[in-house]
């Protein structure tokens, strides 16, 4: 077999090779087998039983996450076993083998197709979102109907495998959270998609955008992941997998000298002391925070509270999330960032508006202003936590001052609740807001004067600000976090924030990049937030440069024409600095 | 005494019979030992299938023909009745 290679978007560092394991193609076969008429009662039993069986694996599986995660993300199973004990299913596959005189696995083959089509037809998100639910049930139940069956779910994946998929939801990183995974290999999507976070929450590479790596690759195929530079090689030679241990063995030795750096300060040579913080998902994630050492979070993303359930998070439950989280990153602080849905974010408690641009749609702190009673609840439990750690707050997705003064008039009145009812909160709890929108950027001096601190949104602001739709592989080559236009709206509102005094950090993919941050650092960044795993790379660079030379080459860099022309230079000037 | 009830119900709630609504409603059902169907115009469906409910796809504002059959048919009934009418406090939490 010779070796064949595909390039796609590389989404997450490091090296991997191993087994791959393709999840759901979508589709599976079920063959038409025709039975007699003496075997129907027996077909029937065995289809019984075979509904049993999975509705045993969900009751265990939701004890297992909800043990794992939280009762939260366990929730949506109570759905999975509402439809394994409905009736229109249930009678609509015994009635079917009695007059087909077909297998069961076929009939209820043929009985779930129809629900998933309709489902997927509804013009309604949150009934085309079912269509998936309705899907993984099925196949839970045809593996015990089926001998032969090379159906897989998540719950049986075995340890050390490489994971292709067409695309990754966010419910999948729920379970797969607590695997060990080697790496991610998908279809669809772009440098920020949901693959490249959790891929690097868990520390291993990803390559996304590969257009048919489920077609290409095949279950049980040989595979080497090349995160750095997006590459995928099936069947590697001899030579390549040689080639590739040894770079994966430099990698390593690479990462363990960083962790001499984990407890030393991100401090310039001359002196420049910056903060780096982590992003968080999950409250699961708190001990690879610690482990990289990082300096509390600068993005708490609560989206994943509301995620793959039927309701919406309590109040209660909330705080208790917010203060655990407050008190495990003690004495660091965190940094609370208001629900963000919409966009590509869906949840099942709450209809969102079927947007016909989604990003452009009711989205973040739009959704929130227009559902006060969703808003109010999170920003209770906020203030109720802020008196359990250091608490900080902010908007996603400001863009102008009436929204923000709407937000904070919210916020006010839930202030005022709470001290009539003499609950205690922080009153100086600091709420800051994201940058991520361009007219953001261009009112920053008026944002500035009514918040104290920004948070530069990348992942966003660069799609708002070249118009490339950042879960699109079609587009992702225009996904240019180095583009002058991205660069000038960056240094505009780091000088807006500090002109009139306050902190500007940066939470998107783009610090991570130890090339980028070098550029951020000599625009004056003061806190940097990334996915964990990067903290030390980027750590590193800091503490080998100047803040002077940074400075000097991010005005050059300023000038230059081009998103090529700006990485090329800089990946220049930093090698002078940093050998690798 | 078995007897047998039809109502017209309005959905009143802003999101439809949907997602937890639905999921309530079947497990309203259970409690009651009636057979119940929902029909919107010419399609019916079990009141005990979830996903027989989403698909009726019950927006804000539709009318829904509720048949409750059973031994306790008029009390099943009078709790959809309110089932119906605090659909709106039931989601919002």
């Amino acid at each position: 077999m010779s070796e064949i290679v595909l390039k796609g978007i590389p989404a997450a560092p490091g090296i991997a090779y191993g087994t791959s394991f393709i999840l759901d193609k979508g589709e599976f076969i079920v063959p038409k087998r025709s039975i007699s008429s003496s075997e129907i009662d027996s077909e029937i039993a065995r289809f019984e039983e075979a509904v049993n069986n999975a509705r045993r694996e969900i009751h265990h599986l939701k004890a297992k996450i909800t043990q794992d995660i939280g009762l939260a993300q366990a929730q949506i199973f109570d759905a999975h076993l509402l439809v394994l004990q409905d009736p229109a299913l249930l009678s609509g596959v015994t009635c079917g083998i009695r007059e087909t005189n077909l297998s069961a696995e076929y009939v209820f083959f043929t009985v779930i197709k129809k629900f998933v089509e309709t489902f997927a037809q509804m013009p309604d998100e949150y009934l085309r979102e079912r269509a998936s639910d309705v899907s993984d049930i099925s196949k839970r139940v045809l593996k015990h109907l089926m001998d032969e069956s090379k159906l897989h779910d998540l719950d049986s994946l075995q340890d050390d495998l490489i994971i292709v998929a067409h695309d990754l939801s966010p419910s999948d990183a729920v379970s797969m959270y607590n695997k060990k995974i080697k790496g991610f290999l998908t279809d669809i999507g772009g440098r920020t998609s949901h693959t490249a976070i959790i891929a690097k929450s868990l520390g291993v590479p990803a390559v996304v955008g590969l257009k048919d790596a489920t077609l290409k690759v095949n279950n049980q195929d040989y595979v080497v992941i090349d995160g750095q530079k997006g590459l995928v090689i099936i069947n590697p030679s001899e030579e390549t997998k040689e080639l590739y241990i040894k770079e994966q063995h430099k990698i390593i030795a690479c990462l363990e000298k960083l962790d001499d750096l984990k407890n030393l300060p991100a401090q310039t040579t001359d002196g420049k002391k910056i903060s780096i913080l982590a992003n968080l998902e999950f409250s699961s994630e708190i001990p690879a925070v610690r482990k990289y050492g990082a300096e509390g979070i600068g993005l708490y993303r609560t989206e994943f509270l509301y995620m793959n359930r039927l309701d919406l998070p309590s109040e209660e439950e909330q705080f208790k999330a917010y203060r655990q989280v407050a008190r495990a990153v003690a004495p660091f602080g965190v940094t609370i960032r208001t629900l963000d849905l919409g966009g590509d974010k869906f949840i099942s408690s709450v209809q969102t508006p079927k947007d016909m641009s989604p990003f452009l749609g009711c989205r973040a702190i739009r959704f929130c202003l227009e559902r006060p009673d969703i808003f109010k609840t999170q920003l209770r439990a906020i203030l109720r936590a802020s008196v359990y750690g250091r608490i900080q707050m902010m908007y996603p997705m400001i863009s102008g001052l009436g929204e923000l003064r709407q937000a904070n008039a919210v916020l006010n009145q839930v202030k005022g609740a709470l001290r009539d009812e003499k609950i205690a909160f922080d009153e100086q709890m600091k709420v800051g807001i994201m940058i991520e929108v361009p007219a953001a950027v261009m009112t920053a001096e008026a944002l500035a004067r009514e918040t104290h601190f920004f948070s530069i949104g990348t992942n966003d602001l660069i799609q708002y600000t070249l118009a490339v739709d950042r879960v699109n592989e079609k587009t992702a080559y225009l996904y240019e976090p180095a583009h002058p236009a991205v660069l000038k709206m960056i240094q505009k509102t780091i000088d807006a924030g500090h002109n009139e005094g306050i902190h500007v950090a940066l939470c998107g993919e783009m610090a991570s990049d130890p090339l980028l941050a070098f550029l951020l650092l000599g625009m004056g960044i003061d806190e940097f937030s990334m996915s964990a795993a990067s903290i030390l790379t980027v750590k590193r660079m800091i503490r080998s440069v100047k803040l002077q030379d940074a400075q000097r080459m991010a005005y050059e860099a300023m000038q230059l024409a081009t998103g090529q022309e700006v990485e090329e230079f800089v990946d220049a000037q930093l090698h002078k600095f940093l050998p690798l | 005494m078995m007897s047998k009830i039809e109502k017209e119900l309005t959905v009143v709630n802003k999101k439809g019979l949907h997602a937890r609504p639905a999921a309530l409603f079947v497990s309203l059902v259970e409690k009651f030992d009636v057979t119940v169907t929902l029909a919107k115009g010419p399609e019916v469906v079990n009141g005990k299938s979830i996903m027989g409910i989403l698909m009726l796809g019950a927006v804000e504002g539709t009318v829904l023909k509720i048949t409750v059959e059973g031994a306790e048919a008029v009390e099943a009934m009078a709790e959809f009745k309110k089932f119906f009418n605090k659909q709106e406090e039931e989601l919002v939490l």
